[in-house]
Parts: structure tokens; sequence; C-alpha cells
């Protein structure tokens, strides 16, 4: 087996850290269906939301409620996080030091920081005008998809945290690194989810 | 006097003395009985001092055998309990003729409830993933699962739910929602005690268990095979076991959806499945049935693997139709996904949509009858040996292709408007499921219970026990297709039809006798045990087996092969020991490493627990402190570096020098002498 097989979907260690690559092989593959078994709840989330879409009960509606400035600057903070996530594996694949990954990484966490401090902020204006989760079926179907993405994102940058002081005690041994890479599919999926709301719930509102 | 109310509801919720099962004297009573056996089980092990022991060696175990036959324990536990709820409903609905009989409706309520959801959740699920647990890697020829401590963590959310049940016996009601949990009935307005948050919790507990459990059996079928194990080398069992798991892993996500989406409704007032406000109720229905209708096939799935080892095994003959066998498989376990619908005809679809899903739903007949037709054909000349197993395997094909004919029934939709909801549907998937999962999980006990224990099993109370099984299921169930066919309603605490009364009672005997099946089952176990010395079967194949996992010693030692074998064939097992390849030593033994044992799974296990108690009683703290232990763990669990041990190859050289020179001090036993203390686990080889 070459060091260079691709052994698994996405960043690949290869001749890098060939030990440590083919240690992946199954870990990524594990984590790969984790992720499949989380794209299934997302998807139910949004069959829900498509079908309680009309169920406002004479409650606030989606162009009532929704701000796309803000889901727009939302959505820019998760695209870059995930863009400075992806240099953060790769100085962790070609790296000589790991000094860059110690940029990266908190560069990423605030960014996703940023991005759950602002969806809590929409939420709370969305709370004070009476739009609760509670009022009708449709603000209980946006409020279970929303905030299961941030829930998400927060565990995420929970992660992060995780894994810093994971590096700056351990450096980047076989395990840190697998775990990097499992981190980085997962942050990555949490993009594609947003885009996905960005798409249907946010712009979508707009148009009815 | 509200000071001190605070004060207690800040500590205990809303758990109140109201909540102990004083209600009903047969409450009370199973409430007793579950304090008293916890009682004695714990006075029992700390009297033998065996605590460390439990510790040391079975509680944090991540060793994928230990956690199989834990697994199988719990699926007992629970079906004893299950088992018996079932008599209860039996008596009750034979003695309620036009009079109330001794339950009262709140109380038959819970019963139905509790007996479908632990029937499915906590004795089918965890038997299957026990067997599969225990099994599997031996056949693919791998040390372990690839996740070895997600599996602990699997055992221990199961196991979690499963106390979450049994405490629902002694604190509070329990849902009298059925196993399905419809809201809105279940939701707060008309369901405002505490059942369906018991409900919702414990399959919650499963549910998510059962995911990880996918996950991980699919990547160890995956990635963990032998050299040369390709897929289609594979033993049928680990092709079900596969299917199962990528059922596990697209349909335990809807049930979860569903359940939290109906605790949201329940806990915060939200409408997803409310009666106005926007809720829709139907949203829960697919959910539901999205993960209900594959999830039939999850149980019976490893069940049709059972039966494809047992019956070659039991025939002498390779399995017939291999390949076929696989695409039926996998065709089952695509076509389960399309057929959701057919629970629930009768809620407002149209016609057209009823016909489409009707007719996918027969479809899967075609794969399953392909299945009948290849067990067939594998005993056709064989040399059939009628052991236990196979008894249990020939009442399964037989009783199953009935309950299929009766599944035609109910997929064709006007006919399904005539029965629905009678209790024609409850023989039908009784029907299925009691030959089709529960037969197959006795079978696979028994045929694999020498390989894990060492010893078989006592065979006339194994026939005694397969007697039980199939006369009772006959009597208890077939009188349910004539009275449903008569309009009985199911779930009914009392019927007002005297013409139901023989069917009844006929019904009600079968349950009696199918308990004595059970029963029968564990004297088998205590006799087996007492005569283990007469049969022991070290050697390791008592049944001249034809997988790798028959070609270790029974038990087998901790790491499964001293040397990963290399899979040539189909068969491995059966093609080493036709060309005189079997049981030869390596020229060297090397370091083996394997996975230390870890305290997590049991920590995770019981703080879902504890968190899921709080939850239902409105115990916050508690909750609370139980999500942060599971994280906690988890992630204080990252940090620990030193999770492998050694076992050094000298140790491994002289487990395996134990074993072999047994192997070449016992005497062969030929096929018609298997079932008798000559059958050391050596078989004659046929020539
Ligand atoms: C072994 C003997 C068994 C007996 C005597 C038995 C008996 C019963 C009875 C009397 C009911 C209530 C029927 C009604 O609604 O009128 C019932 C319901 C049910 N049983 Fe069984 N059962 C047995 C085994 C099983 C097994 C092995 C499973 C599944 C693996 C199972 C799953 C269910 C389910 C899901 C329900 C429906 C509960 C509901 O209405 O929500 N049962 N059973
Ligand atoms: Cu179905």
């Amino acid at each position: 087996m070459s060091a260079n097989e691709v052994l698994h979907a996405g960043l690949n260690l290869g001749a890098t850290d060939p030990k440590t690559h083919a240690e992946a092989g199954s870990a990524i593959f594990g984590f790969w269906v984790f992720l499949m078994t989380d794209a299934v709840l997302f998807a139910l989330l949004f069959a829900n939301y498509g079908v309680l879409l009309s169920g406002t009960a004479g409650g606030p509606g989606p162009a009532a409620e929704f701000k796309l400035s803000s889901a727009f600057i939302e959505t820019l903070l998760l695209l870059t996080s995930s863009f400075t996530f992806g240099l953060a594996s790769l100085a962790m694949k070609h790296g000589s030091q790991p000094r860059l990954l110690q940029v990266w990484l908190p560069t990423t966490l605030l960014l996703g920081a940023g991005f759950l401090g602002m969806e809590l902020h929409d939420f709370a204006t969305m709370l004070s005008d009476g739009a609760t989760p509670s009022r009708s079926g449709f603000l209980s179907a946006f409020f279970a998809l929303v905030s299961t993405h941030g829930l998400h994102v927060f565990a995420g940058c929970v992660w992060i945290i995780v894994m810093m002081v994971q590096i700056a005690v351990f450096g980047t041994d076989a395990r840190v690194k697998i775990n990097v890479l499992r981190l980085g599919l997962f942050w990555h999926f949490l993009d594609i989810i947003w885009v996905a709301i960005f798409s249907v719930v946010y712009l979508q509102g707009l148009i009815r | 006097m509200t000071e001190t109310r605070g004060v207690w509801h800040l500590l205990l919720g809303n758990l109140t003395y109201n909540a102990l099962p004083f209600y009903s004297a047969i409450a009370a009573f199973a409430a007793g009985l579950v304090v008293v056996g916890a009682i004695s089980v714990f006075v029992l092990i700390t009297w033998l001092g065996k605590w460390r022991y439990l510790w040391t060696e079975w509680f944090t175990s991540v060793d994928h055998k230990r956690i199989g036959i834990m697994y199988i324990i719990i699926a007992f536990i629970m079906m004893s309990r299950a088992l018996i709820e079932a008599v209860l409903m039996r008596v009750q609905q034979a003695v309620a003729i036009n009079s109330p009989g001794f339950l009262p409706p709140d109380h038959f309520g819970q019963l139905f409830s509790t007996h479908g959801t632990i029937m499915i959740f906590f004795m089918a699920m965890p038997f299957l993933t026990g067997l599969i647990n225990y099994v599997m890697p031996l056949q693919i020829g791998a040390r372990d699962v690839k996740f070895p401590l997600l599996n602990s963590i699997s055992l221990w959310l199961t196991g979690g739910g499963a106390g979450l049940m049994m405490v629902s016996l002694v604190l509070g009601k329990f849902s009298t929602g059925g196993w399905s949990g419809y809201p809105p009935y279940t939701g707060i307005e008309f369901s405002p005690g505490v059942g369906p948050d018991y409900w919702i919790w414990a399959v919650s507990l499963s549910s998510i268990g059962t995911t990880l459990t996918g996950l991980n059996f699919a990547t160890t079928i995956y990635k963990g095979r032998a050299p040369g194990m390709t897929l289609m080398r594979m033993p049928l069992f680990c092709w079900t076991s596969l299917c199962t798991s990528i059922l596990m892993i697209f349909a335990m996500p809807p049930l979860t959806v569903a359940t939290t989406l109906l605790a949201l409704d329940r806990y915060l007032g939200m409408h997803f499945f409310t009666n106005g406000m926007g809720g829709n109720m139907m949203n829960y229905a697919n959910l539901f049935w999205l993960f209900g209708h594959p999830e039939v096939y999850i149980l019976i799935l490893p069940a049709f693997g059972v039966y494809s080892e047992v019956i070659p095994a039991f025939s002498s003959k390779r399995l017939y139709g291999y390949t076929s066998l696989v695409c039926a498989t996998m065709a089952i376990a695509v076509l389960s996904f399309t057929v959701w619908l057919h629970h629930f005809f009768t809620m407002g679809q149209s016609a057209n949509i009823n016909a489409a899903f009707g007719i996918a739903t027969m479809t899967i007949g075609v794969p399953t009858g392909v299945k009948v037709y290849d067990w067939l054909l594998t005993m056709c000349r064989g040399r059939v040996r009628f052991t236990p197993p196979m008894l249990f395997s020939l009442a399964f094909i037989v009783s199953f292709v009935i309950g299929g004919m009766t599944g035609i029934i109910l997929a064709t939709p006007p006919l399904d408007y005539m029965v629905h909801n009678t209790v024609f549907l409850v023989a039908h998937f009784h029907n299925m499921l009691i030959p089709g999962l529960l037969y197959g999980m006795i079978a696979g006990y028994q045929y694999w219970f020498p390989k894990a224990f060492g010893f078989r099993l006592n065979e006339t109370w194994g026939r005694i026990a397969f007697g039980c099984w199939v006369v009772g299921f006959y009597l208890a169930f077939m009188p349910l297709y004539v009275l449903g066919a008569e309009g009985m309603p199911r779930r009914s605490q009392e019927v007002f039809d005297t013409a139901y009364r023989p069917w009844l009672l006929i019904a009600m005997v079968g349950a009696f006798i199918l308990l004595a099946g059970l029963v029968s089952l564990f004297i088998q176990l205590r006799v087996s045990i007492k005569q283990r010395d007469s049969n022991r079967v070290f050697a390791g194949d008592p049944w001249d087996g034809r997988g790798l996992e028959w070609s270790v010693s029974a038990p087998p030692p901790e790491y499964n092969f001293a040397v990963i074998p290399t899979v040539t064939s189909r068969d491995t097992f059966a093609g080493q020991k036709e060309h005189g390849q079997a049981y030869h030593p390596p020229q060297t033994y090397q370091d083996i490493e394997m996975p230390k044992n870890s305290a997590a799974g049991v920590v995770i296990g019981i703080s879902g627990a504890a968190c899921a108690f709080g939850l239902v009683w409105h115990i916050w703290w508690m909750s609370i402190l139980g999500l942060i232990l599971i994280w906690g763990t988890v992630i204080v669990r990252s940090f620990v570096r030193d999770i492998y041990k050694v076992i050094p190859a000298a140790e491994v050289a002289r487990t395996e020098a134990r074993w072999l020179n047994h192997v070449a001090n016992v005497r062969a036993v030929p096929r018609e002498l298997e079932t008798t203390p000559a059958n050391k686990g050596l078989a004659e080889s046929v020539a």
C-alpha cells in the first residue's frame, strides 16, 4: 500500500505521516457515517420545516421576521471560517511547526463565535417581537431547524477549544491529527447545512 | 409551607409520594417485585464479593464478546417482563367480556405500551445487537469492532434506557399511547402525566445507542475484514449484519427527530404535532414510520442471517444460492425505505398514493420468497439433523410464510380498510416477529452458545422449549386472525361480544404456553450449567461449522485470532478442514495490542439515564448534571493516551499451545454423535 493512496474521502494525510494515515482510514470512514446520520437528521428537520411553513396560525410569518442582511453576514462569517479551517488542516498536514495551526484554529473559533453571537441576537429580536417557538407550528419548525444547526456550531466551537488545548499539551500526535481531520469534516458539513438553511429558510422566506 | 415545597421541588421536581403505584394491586406488586429483585441482586453480588470482578471483567470491558453477552442478558431480562405483561393482557381480554376484568383501562393501556416498547427496543434490539457483536467480528477474522469504546457506550445507553423502563414500573405511570406514541394523544394536552416522557426518553436513549451501533458495525465490516475476506466471501450473517447496520444508520435518526420534537411540544409548548396552532400530526406519523418500517427489517434481517448459518451447518452442505441471498438481502434493505406509508393507509391520502405504496410493499415479498427457496434447497439432499436451532429454523420457514400471506392482505389498501386497527394486525406482526425475529434469536443463541461459553446447551430442554414456542405461538395468535376478521379492535381493555370468548380463551392458553417456553429456556440454561463438565467443547467446533468463528477455541481467547487469518474462499474454515489445513500453529507469534478497559461507557450510560430521569420528573439539576457528565467524560477521555495494552507473544503462544494440545488429544466426533458428550468440539472430517 503506497502512502499516497487515498484512504478516505476528504483531506488525506498521505505521505506526510504514513502511520497515522493508515490509522485514519477507518477512523475517518466512521466519522463520515456519523455525518450521514446527522445529514438525515437535518434533512428531516428541513422537511418538517417545509410542511409547517404555512402553519403560522395567524402569527408572524417568514417575511416579517427574517432579516436577510444579518443572515448574509452570518453566511460570510461561516464560509470564511470554513476557509480558515481549511488553512488549519493544511498547516497540520504540511507545516513543520504547529504554530500556524494555533493561529488558524483560534481564528476559526472567533468566526464561529461571531456567527453564534449574531444568530443569538437575531433570535432575541424575534422573541421580543413575540415570534416565540411556541407561537405557531411554523415558528416551532424554524427554531428547531436553525437552532439545531446553531447547537452543532456551538459543539464545534467547544471541540476547537478542546483541540487547541490538546495541541498545546500533546503537539500533533496521531490522535490529535485524526481528531482535527474529523473536526474539519464536521465544520465543513455545518457550512453546507448553513448554505441550505440560508437558501431554504431565509431566501425563500423573502419571496413569501 | 410554600417555602418547603419550593425546596422540595428544586430537589425532586414533580416526584412525590403519589408517584408510588398504589393505584392498583397488580402495579404495586410488580413494583415490589422490581425493588425486591434489584435489592436481592445487589445483596447477592455483595455477599459473593463479586463487584470488583463484574466491574473489571464485564462492565468496563470493551471486548466485543463480553459486550455481546451483556446485550443478550439485557434482552432476556426484558423479555421476561414483557412476556409476563403479554400474559396479563391475554388473561384480561379473556375474562373481560362484558365485564371490567381485573385490569383498569389505564393500567391495560400501560401494559400494551410497555410490552410493545420493551419487546422492540429492549428485547429484540439488544438481542440482535448482542448476537452481531459476538459473532460478526469472529466471522470476518477481526480482533474486535473498529470502535470498541463506542460499542461499550452504546451498550450502556441501551442499558440506561432499559433501566428507565424498569424505574417507570416503580415511580409514576408509563404512557398509554402504545409503542408508536402517536400525538396529539401523547401531547401535553391529553397526556399531562409523566408517562409519555418516560417513553420518549427511554426510546431516545436506545435510538442514540443504536445509531452508534450501526455506525460501528458498518465501519467494522467495511474496514475490518481479514485479508482475502472480500465482501462476497463473507458469511451471510455478516451480510445481514451489514444491511441491518445500514438500516440503523438511516432509520434511527427519524425516530430521534420524532421523539425530540414530541418532547419539545410537551416541555416547551411548541406546536409540531398539536391540534391547531399550525401543528401537523401527520408529520409525526411519517417520521415515526420512516423509522418504523425499516425497523422491522432491522429486526428481521439478522434472524435471516442466523437461519442462513444454522441451516447449512445442520445440513452439512454449503448455503444454496449465496449470491441470490446477498442480492435479496440488499433488495429488502433498499425497498424497506419505500413502504412506510402502509402503516397509515387509512389516514387520508389519496387512493393512488395508497396503491403505489401497497404495490411497493408487496414487492418485498419477492426477495423474501427467494430466500425461502434458498433455505429449502440448502436442506435438499443434505444430512439434516434436527437439533433445536434447526427446529426453530424449520418452524420459522413455515410460520413466516403464513405471516407473509397475511402481510399481503394488509398491503392491499381496500382490505386494510377492513381490518386495520383490529387484532388481525396484532396477529400479523406477531406472526412476523415471533417466528421471524425471536425464533432466529433463540436459534442463534443455541447455535453459538457453545462457542461463547465452551459447553453445549441441553438438547432435551431445547426441544421442550421449541415445542412450547411453536405450539404456544399458534394457539396464541391464530385465533387473533379470526377475531380480527370478526372486527375485534386492538388495544381493547374490555370486549362486548360473547362470540369472541372461545377464541380469546385459546389465545390465553397459548400465551401461557409461550411463557412456559421462556421458562424452559431458563431451565435449559440452569441444567446445562450443571452438566457443563460433560458437554465441554473447548476444541471449538461442535457443529462442524463453516465460518472462521469455529476455527478458534471455545470460548475464544480475548484476541480472537493469534494470527489474523488469510481468507481464500467462502466458508473458509470448512475449506481449511477439507484440505487438512485447520489447527496448524503459525511459525511465530507476535505481541498483540488490544484496547484497555474503560469506565467511560458506564459513566455515560448512567449519566444518560440520570439525565432522562431528571427530564421525566422535571428535576432539572439532575438533567444538567447528567449532560455535563456525559460530555465531560467524552472530553476527558479524549485526553487519555494510554488506551492500549499489549498481550505478549509468549502468553499468546502459551494460550494457543494449550488449545492446540487439547485439539490433538480429543477424539473427533461423527455427526450422528454430535449431541452426545462424545462431542468435544472436534469434527470428524467427512471424506
Ligand atoms: C411471546 C409472546 C407474545 C405475546 C403473548 C404477545 C402478546 C401481545 C398482546 C396481547 C398485545 C396487545 C394486543 C392488543 O393491542 O390488543 C401485544 C402487542 C404488541 N406486541 Fe406482543 N406479544 C408477544 C411477543 C411479542 C414480541 C416478540 C414482540 C416484538 C419483538 C411484540 C411486540 C408487540 C407490539 C409492538 C405490540 C403493540 C403494542 C401497541 O399496541 O402499541 N410482542 N402483544
Ligand atoms: Cu411496515
